[in-house]
């Protein structure tokens, strides 16, 4: 086992591009209708709610959230798997919102995804080897010769970590859970892409198996020149893998930083909240919520002004009226909050 | 003591040479197909193996033999053998049975698919279209249907036909729901597949399983289905099946004391339903996916 | 492993509430049999918190649901089981009953998914607690709220329905019914899985509180080491059926013993802190097929010639902890 640097210092001496970004999301929103009532009255589920993000490209974007954040439908609508209700998305300039049929096939080599679960997101009907040599026979990419299909997927399998003698015949069930991933991941990157949407790719996984897969798909990125978006509810898997670290709450971005800065020193009370409930840690809380305090799991009624008042230590009245606004408040470290904790009011870490 | 991991390996290089091997070793499909093949064999074989033909005129026997030596399952009001009705009528009823379920479920599949893929608005129709023939109570059908068509065997696959496939179609449609919020399917899109791809190379081998072993079943419904509508004189009555068989008996077999005219259709119905209802079962074992994580 | 001399001569005070004994419980399938847990045993103290941890197939769960004796009919179970001294394994059916709830109770695994959707909160709980004891139905009702406020729970939502709780208040309240009779010891499998991080805070808070008012004894399952960091005093790691290390939570987690606890450990990414560098363990935990001599041999990368061939035991490492590795047993 070699011993190499922390995956978010090599990215940093990787050059990022932050001139053009890879991705760019304007004032995104995505609402869900759901009839709930026995009325009938409709109720809209504010899933994603006026989010601004840019990737740039060549780095690790890593998007934590809770459950309810939204930061999977944010994902989801990144791949067109969700219609966005306002709002754009921008791949590289083009509006994806726009594509057609043609163009949006084009798209979709270019940007993949991996899921959470490595029990369902391969078909259990098509054997590794058909998972992987799908993707590039419905771009028309591959030959139709058997021999050189083989080729190219067993340079997938060795390419993940996989020997193709004994796994490329094999089914889902067949393989562990890692070894599903792993496939999972030569299927995304089988046409080339070059932003990679990750959706809790290790989440699923046994401990033990977390870190290879994570280690993979460093390597990958630098051979392969991808950029990710990471989204996970792990901040060590959000550290330890990304150069940046998003934080989503109730379908908003409230806090984007550097890795380090964000940890080190949060400007908003619920990046501090999260940062203080890792557990396993012996943490002095420079702020304590109640424990009776209900997060309104109910995405239909967010509460007005900031979405974090009613759970929030440091609220003031400003914040049930006003909605802040995601602002620059030290270099490249962006937060949406009216009162943000201050230098010294960090965390202190034991 | 070999231990589940080795075996599940070795046993199985591909999934369905396992699904093959669950199969072949449960009694139950062991059973189910025993009594298929066995009846589909004499049907096929029915020239050669009755050792008469139920239409023969003169009848080979007195009516209302009792089984004996010449006749194994005696005779019925015109003489005729009733094993060789039952031979013969097996290749009615098991024929009727069998393109009843290829129809149905081939017409209902289809219909249930598109609902569930497309939903919303393809949705809508589609299951409007399934409830306003799932209401429509078949018997009544039948009669009008029959006096319209000629009582004939082609009707009462029209009719059976007709009153199956709406289930078939409801039955396909949920899992067809349940299969569409599935990561793969996600997986299939985000990769670049065609909405016809997804349908044929995703959901229908997902759906086969399901789609199998309900075909199954509708054999058994069918059959049970023909012999009723036989049985209440709207089926083609000069044709010997099994329902037709009951048609007749019903009339004279109790006051001449012939039990048997009643029995032996009475069982091979029974008897047929059953062996197809223990594959169907047996499909649905083979396939579920509880049985994959042993 | 207490030696039974010192067990007979122990302090009927200080003697372990719980004491397993080489429990080994083997699986018969149409595939074959599995032993699922082979040969362990451990401790749990009076208003002590011991942490199972381990990868899925390592037989945690197995091994906890066989102290109350829910495994399934074809399990088979070998050991002894003593739970105040007496063994559980050869209580009758009605004896094991009696003892489930009143001094055993569990709180399985997703049992917040699992609470009765059409029937409100407050009347399972009393449901639990009617089931075990006869009281009368005001003095149950009454101890219901105090269960529920127990868990920080306001009583007036006893007559709420599960799908009106969040997830973290579900599993408040499945265990304020496994508290309803005050039991001696809890046995609770992945308590926070599927809970966010900051609800996953305040329920090991809430544990940890309620561990130290009542006296509780808990056996916590998990696979989540840091959180096993929280709420467990002691650790024991299990892998391939086998414990392979158990001590103090200081001593298992801080400073390892065994190279399957020392690379589990490795292998976590820390939020805070120095930049470690971590390592990946290779291959795949085993499930089914073991390996011969030491079941982490395969994995292990000070792994020697006597791993392949001699199944380690537990000795006392410089830790003071068990742990099963030769290299412990040689004195390195």
């Amino acid at each position: 086992m070699t011993q190499t640097k922390p995956i978010s210092q090599q990215s940093e001496e990787q050059t990022i591009d932050s001139q053009r970004p890879i991705l760019e999301i304007r004032n995104l929103k995505v609402y869900f209708q759901k009839r709930r009532n026995i009325i009938g009255r409709r109720q809209v589920i504010h899933a994603v709610d006026d989010v601004t993000l840019s990737i740039a490209s060549g780095e690790i974007l890593s998007l934590v959230g809770e459950s309810g954040s939204g930061k999977s439908t944010l994902a989801r609508a990144i791949v067109k798997l969700n219609q966005p209700t306002s709002g754009e998305i921008l791949y590289r300039d083009q509006n994806i919102s726009k594509l057609g049929r043609e163009e949006t096939k084009r798209f979709r080599r270019r940007v993949q995804m991996i899921f959470q679960d490595p029990y369902e997101s391969l078909n259990p009907h098509s054997t590794a080897f058909e998972a992987i040599i799908e993707p590039p026979i419905i771009h028309g990419l591959v030959p139709s010769s058997k021999r050189e299909r083989v080729g190219v997927v067993d340079r997938s399998l060795k390419m993940v970590g996989l020997d193709p003698e004994s796994r490329r015949d094999r089914y889902p069930h067949q393989l562990s859970g890692g070894e599903r991933q792993r496939v999972a991941i030569a299927r995304a990157l089988s046409l080339e892409p070059d932003l990679l949407i990750a959706d809790e790719p290790v989440s699923m996984l046994d401990v033990s198996i977390r870190l290879g897969v994570l280690r993979l798909l460093q390597t990958l990125k630098d051979q392969m020149k991808l950029t990710y978006l990471f989204i996970t509810h792990d901040l060590g898997v959000a550290r330890y893998i990304g150069t940046r670290i998003a934080v989503m709450y109730f379908g908003k971005i409230i806090e984007i930083a550097p890795t380090d800065e964000l940890i080190n020193h949060p400007f908003h009370h619920y990046t501090s909240l999260l940062l203080s409930s890792v557990p396993g840690t012996d943490m002095q809380q420079a702020a304590t919520t109640k424990i009776d305090v209900e997060y309104a799991s109910n995405l239909a009624d967010p509460p007005s002004g900031c979405r974090f008042h009613t759970r929030c230590p440091a609220a003031k009245e400003k914040c049930s009226i006003d909605e802040p606004k995601l602002v620059e408040l030290r270099n490249g470290h962006f937060a949406a909050c009216h009162y943000p904790l201050m230098a010294g009011q960090g965390l202190e870490v034991n | 003591m070999q231990t589940i991991e080795a075996s599940k390996l070795e046993a199985s290089s591909s999934r369905h040479s396992s699904i093959l091997q669950l199969f072949t070793q449960h009694k139950r499909a062991q059973v189910g197909f025993g009594i298929i093949i066995t009846f589909t064999l004499l049907a096929i074989a029915a020239p050669i193996v009755s050792r008469y033909s139920p239409y023969a005129f003169p009848a080979p026997g007195r009516p209302y033999m009792p089984p004996g030596k010449d006749f194994l399952l005696g005779t019925d009001y015109l003489g005729e053998d009733v094993l060789s009705e039952i031979i013969y009528g097996a290749r009615v009823s098991m024929l009727v049975g069998i393109i009843v379920a290829i129809l149905s479920t081939g017409f209902g599949t289809i219909i249930g698919v598109l609902a569930g893929y497309y939903g919303k608005a393809v949705d809508e129709g589609l299951m409007r279209a399934t409830d306003i023939v799932l209401i429509l109570p078949p018997l009544p059908l039948m009669i009008i249907l029959a006096a319209y068509l000629g009582p004939s065997l082609e009707t009462v696959i029209f009719v059976l036909t007709v009153t199956t496939w709406p289930l078939v179609a409801r039955v396909v449609r949920s899992q067809t729901l349940s299969l569409k919020e599935r990561p793969f399917t996600d997986s299939e899109r985000v990769a670049g597949a065609s909405d016809f791809r997804i349908i044929t190379k995703l959901l229908l081998p997902n759906l086969a399983s399901i789609i199998a072993a309900n075909a199954v079943l509708m054999v058994t419904t069918a059959i049970v289905g023909e012999a009723s509508l036989d049985f209440i004189g709207l089926g083609d009555i000069t044709v010997v099946s099994w329902g037709t068989m009951l048609y007749w008996a019903q009339s004279y077999a109790i006051f001449n004391g012939a039990w048997w005219w009643v029995l032996a259709p009475g069982v091979c119905i029974v008897l047929v339903g059953l062996g197809f209802v223990l594959i169907s079962v047996s499909i649905e074992d083979a396939f579920n996916p509880r049985l994959r994580s042993l | 492993m207490i030696p039974q001399t010192l067990l007979n001569a122990t302090v009927r005070a200080e003697s372990p509430l719980v004491e397993v004994k080489h429990l080994s419980v083997t699986y018969r399938t149409r595939a074959g049999y599995s032993k699922a847990v082979d040969d362990i045993s451990f401790t749990i103290n009076k208003g002590e918190a011991l942490g199972l941890a381990g990868e899925s197939g390592c037989g945690k769960t197995t091994a906890a649901l066989s102290i109350i004796r829910l495994l399934s009919s074809n399990a088979h179970t070998e050991g002894e089981i003593l739970f105040n001294g007496k063994n559980i394994l050869s209580m009758n059916q009605a004896a094991v009953r009696d003892l489930r709830w009143k001094q055993i109770s569990l709180i399985p695994q997703g049992s917040m998914n699992s609470l009765d959707p059409v029937i409100p909160i407050g009347n399972q709980i009393i449901e639990a607690i009617v089931t075990h004891k006869r009281i009368p139905k005001k003095q149950a009702w009454e101890l219901t709220n105090e269960l529920l406020s127990s868990v920080a729970i306001h009583p007036s939502r006893a007559k709420n329905y599960p799908h009106e709780f969040s997830g973290g208040m579900k599993q408040r309240a499945t265990i304020a019914m496994a508290l309803a009779l005050n039991p001696l010891l809890v046995i609770a499998d992945e308590p926070t899985t599927a809970l966010d991080v900051v609800v996953q805070k305040q329920l090991l808070a809430l544990l940890k509180g309620l561990q130290r008012k009542m006296g509780i004894s808990f056996l916590f399952i998990t696979h989540d080491l840091s959180v096993i960091s929280e709420i467990a005093d002691r650790i024991a790691i299990m892998y391939a059926g086998k414990i392979v290390e158990i001590g103090t939570k200081e001593a298992v987690l801080r400073r390892p013993s065994h190279p399957y606890a020392e690379a589990l450990v490795n292998s976590v990414p820390r939020v805070f802190g120095e930049r470690r560098i971590l390592d990946s363990i290779p291959g795949n935990p085993p499930s089914g097929i073991w390996p011969s001599g030491c079941r982490f041999h395969p994995r292990c990368k000070y792994a020697f010639d006597l791993c392949k061939e001699k199944e380690p035991e537990l000795t006392k490492s410089k830790t003071d902890a068990q742990a099963a590795c030769h290299l412990i047993s040689q004195g390195n």
